[in-house]
């Protein structure tokens, strides 16, 4: 057992620290007030190798690690959880399902640009009526010939309208049920593929989040992931590795949080003194540290055993609880220590504060998490 | 890096549960509702090396290394928290203080003995006015000649009156405040030292907590620990040790705790999983936090920090699921045979002692503030 980062994954945290605080962290709060999404940001992540790093480097990856990916991500949504679900939603989501169940065409031609990031990625698995019971779909897929046919919308995706590639999810046999549930690559620009509404959102608000509606949408048949049927195991499979991304994005969030809270109690001063004088203030800090310690280790857990190959749905959905959960407590408490100010656009807080929320919610709700923890319990 | 325990900790692991299982939990629940102390155990425990877990074998130890010491409480104290209550003083605080500050001939004399388990070590620093503010002790030690004379009195002090060696601490010039504390090695028969009364606890019954009584208590002044004005330095250089093992111990009641319940009641899962969930997810938070903070302290490195959060999450979690647990089992909790009261009574002074949580959290902004 050893906790100490190698060279690596050092080097990135370094790297990508200097990148999110020059380069990202100063357009953070405009980007959120006008929910605008960089693809500049992103194009700049592609450059520094970031938009395909745990892939292999004959798909243009960076041949890098999972715990690398989880501190990309964390640093970055430590100045921009929006930043970070971006990348999140391209390397967990859209990527991660090709490299690990696609073929080697269609490696070569949706994963390469991905990982190079001259294409971004996204993922159309949540329906109006299928949130955390993902095997209600109603989206259809019909075959024909060397076509499907896709039928349906697809609600909350991350990343819509910006993204050329999307992992979408359908019936293709509506009588196997959940065994009838298939997975494709559906390019951009795909006749019949177009974007509904943008939502308006409380948090993560430069990360684009909108519909997807398919009207008579033909893709070529070579565009089915993995076999007809898998669907569902492809997604709840991409849904355990996300989750770390998610996990990742929190403690972030939590961290950039406690940051801000606790350079403001050092020089916030009242009744003659820095409030970090007071235990009521400094308490809180050391819970949001010890806080963030533990989620950070959990979720370096899970990245760590899902880098070494082996199981990692328990780790990355109590990573995902933990972190999710501790980031909405941390976040609350920093707009706490702020008081009034805390409460405006002034200070970054209030946005961490938004930002934080969804993590409990997407991915897996933390009453799903628990639920997928509890079943692993009832295992042994 | 790795997360995982390797196997060479799988295998300590393992071993140590077995003992666990086999030696420690079998008279458990007699010893702590009559108030016995586990002399047996602690005794089959020198045998194996498991008092002397983490010092090298030309000292009388086990030459493991910190994290195996901190497996081994967190395993004895599944079966009884008492029991690693004492192994985690004796080793953490008993002990270590010798082997790190301890001259040759004090190493001779009694790190020795007390790695190989034949002296059971305890730690008295802890007075009536000095709890969390351990520099306003008033113990003093007056040097005559080639000895010491301590008088004052010690408070809440684990094993005492079982315990063969006791590292205590006493100021020899109290107009020098803090800088006067200075800490020796007091042998149990020593003349002008007795065991005062022993406490009724709520928890932690088969391990004895008693005052000390040091009228001028004789010490032979070769039996100081470092020098004079040293002794707070030294008591502060053992808290990472011994936080670390606390953390261990609140690790192995809560651990116990969350398996219990679901060994007495499995069909618990279907209306409780979400809350059993979010209780095993906290725990496994918290290990990683104890562990780490372990494995620092095996490579030698700051840990202060660490120690404390790993103490603090690890405790307040022991008592969060110990209540919880009892919650759940409901009536069965009840029962004679469960030892859920037991853990509910043992895991409250694991927030307290080796620092209070509000003393782990005045550690952890410091650090976090003044940075």
């Amino acid at each position: 057992m050893n906790f100490k980062l190698n060279e690596e994954q050092e080097m990135m945290r370094k790297m990508i620290r200097e990148f999110a605080e020059n380069e990202v962290a100063p357009g953070a709060a405009e980007r959120d007030e006008n929910e605008e999404f960089s693809r500049e940001i992103f194009d700049k992540l592609a450059e520094l190798e970031v938009t395909g790093l745990p892939f292999p480097e004959e798909y243009g990856g960076a041949d890098s690690d999972y715990v690398s990916y989880a501190i990309a991500v964390e640093e970055l949504s430590r100045v921009d959880a929006s930043v970070g679900t971006v990348l999140s939603a391209h390397i967990s989501l859209a990527s991660w399902p090709i490299y690990q169940y696609g073929n080697e065409e269609q490696k070569q031609k949706f994963l390469k640009p991905l990982c190079l990031g001259e294409k971004l990625g996204a993922f159309g698995l949540t329906e109006e009526g299928a949130g955390s019971d993902a095997a209600a779909q109603k989206t259809t897929a019909r075959r024909e010939g060397n076509e499907y046919v896709l039928n349906g919308s697809k609600i909350f995706i991350t990343n819509a309208g910006d993204a050329e590639i999307y992992i979408v999810v359908a019936v293709t046999d509506p009588e196997k049920k959940a065994k009838g549930i298939s997975a494709f690559i559906v390019e951009k620009d795909t006749p019949g593929f177009s974007f509904g509404k943008k939502e308006k959102k409380m948090g993560i608000r430069s990360s684009p989040t909108l519909e997807l509606i398919f009207d008579e949408c033909r893709i070529p048949a070579d565009n089915l992931l993995g076999q007809e049927g898998e669907g569902l195991k492809i997604a709840l499979s991409v849904l355990d590795g996300g989750r770390n991304g998610i996990a990742a994005q929190a403690v972030g969030i939590a961290q950039g949080a406690l940051d801000a809270a606790a350079d403001y109690a050092r020089q916030r001063e009242q009744f003659g003194q820095p409030i970090a004088n007071f235990q009521a203030v400094s308490f809180m800090l050391a819970d949001a540290a010890t806080q963030i310690e533990a989620s950070r280790l959990l979720t370096y857990q899970a990245a760590f055993l899902e880098s070494e190959g082996l199981p990692y749905s328990k780790a990355s959905a109590m990573a995902k609880l933990y972190a999710a959960e501790a980031a909405m407590e941390i976040t609350t408490n920093a707009v706490q220590i702020f008081g009034g100010y805390g409460y405006t656009k002034e200070y970054p807080v209030e946005r961490y504060m938004r930002d934080a929320k969804i993590t409990q919610i997407y991915e897996g709700t933390s009453e799903v998490q628990k639920l997928v923890v509890s079943r692993h319990l009832l295992k042994g | 890096m790795s997360f995982n325990l390797s196997e060479y900790h799988r295998g300590k692991q393992e071993e140590f549960r077995h003992f666990s299982r086999v030696v420690v939990a079998p008279e458990a629940d007699r010893r702590n509702k009559e108030g016995l102390f586990p002399r047996d155990v602690l005794n089959k425990m020198a045998e194996r090396g498991y008092l002397g877990l983490p010092f090298p074998e030309e000292w009388g130890g086990a030459g493991e290394d910190f994290l195996s010491y901190i497996l081994f409480i967190e395993e004895v104290s599944r079966s009884c928290a008492s029991t690693g209550g004492i192994v985690s003083v004796h080793t953490s605080v008993g002990t270590y203080p010798i082997y790190y500050f301890g001259t040759p001939s004090q190493k001779n004399a009694f790190l020795y003995h007390l790695a190989s388990g034949k002296y059971l070590g305890a730690f008295a620093l802890t007075e009536e006015q000095a709890g969390s503010d351990p520099a306003a002790l008033r113990t003093t030690a007056i040097r005559k000649g080639d000895y010491y004379y301590l008088n004052g009195s010690k408070t809440f002090i684990t094993s005492g009156g079982e315990a063969d060696l006791y590292v205590v601490f006493a100021n020899v010039d109290p107009s020098l405040r803090k800088r006067g504390i200075t800490s020796f090695i007091m042998e149990k028969n020593t003349s002008g030292f007795k065991p005062g009364k022993s406490e009724k606890k709520m928890g932690l019954l088969s391990s004895p907590t008693t005052e000390l009584i040091l009228e001028d208590a004789c010490i032979p002044a070769s039996n100081r620990l470092g020098e004079e004005g040293e002794g707070l330095k030294i008591a502060l250089s053992l808290l990472e040790g011994g936080r670390i093992g606390i953390g261990a111990q609140a690790l192995g009641i809560a651990g116990v705790a969350l398996d219990t319940v679901i060994d007495l009641a499995p069909g618990i899962l279907k209306n409780y999983g979400a809350a059993l969930a979010e209780l095993y997810t906290r725990l496994e938070g918290a290990k990683l936090l104890v562990y780490r903070a372990a494995s620092l302290k095996n490579q030698n490195q700051a840990c202060r920090k660490e120690a404390s959060m790993a103490k603090m999450a690890a405790t307040d979690l022991a008592v969060q699921v110990a209540q919880r647990a009892i919650d759940f089992a409901g009536y069965l909790a009840a029962g004679e045979k469960t030892i859920l009261e037991r853990l509910f009574r043992d895991a409250k002074v694991t927030q307290i002692y080796e620092g209070t949580n509000q003393i782990q959290r005045a550690v952890i902004a410091r650090e976090l503030l003044s940075n």
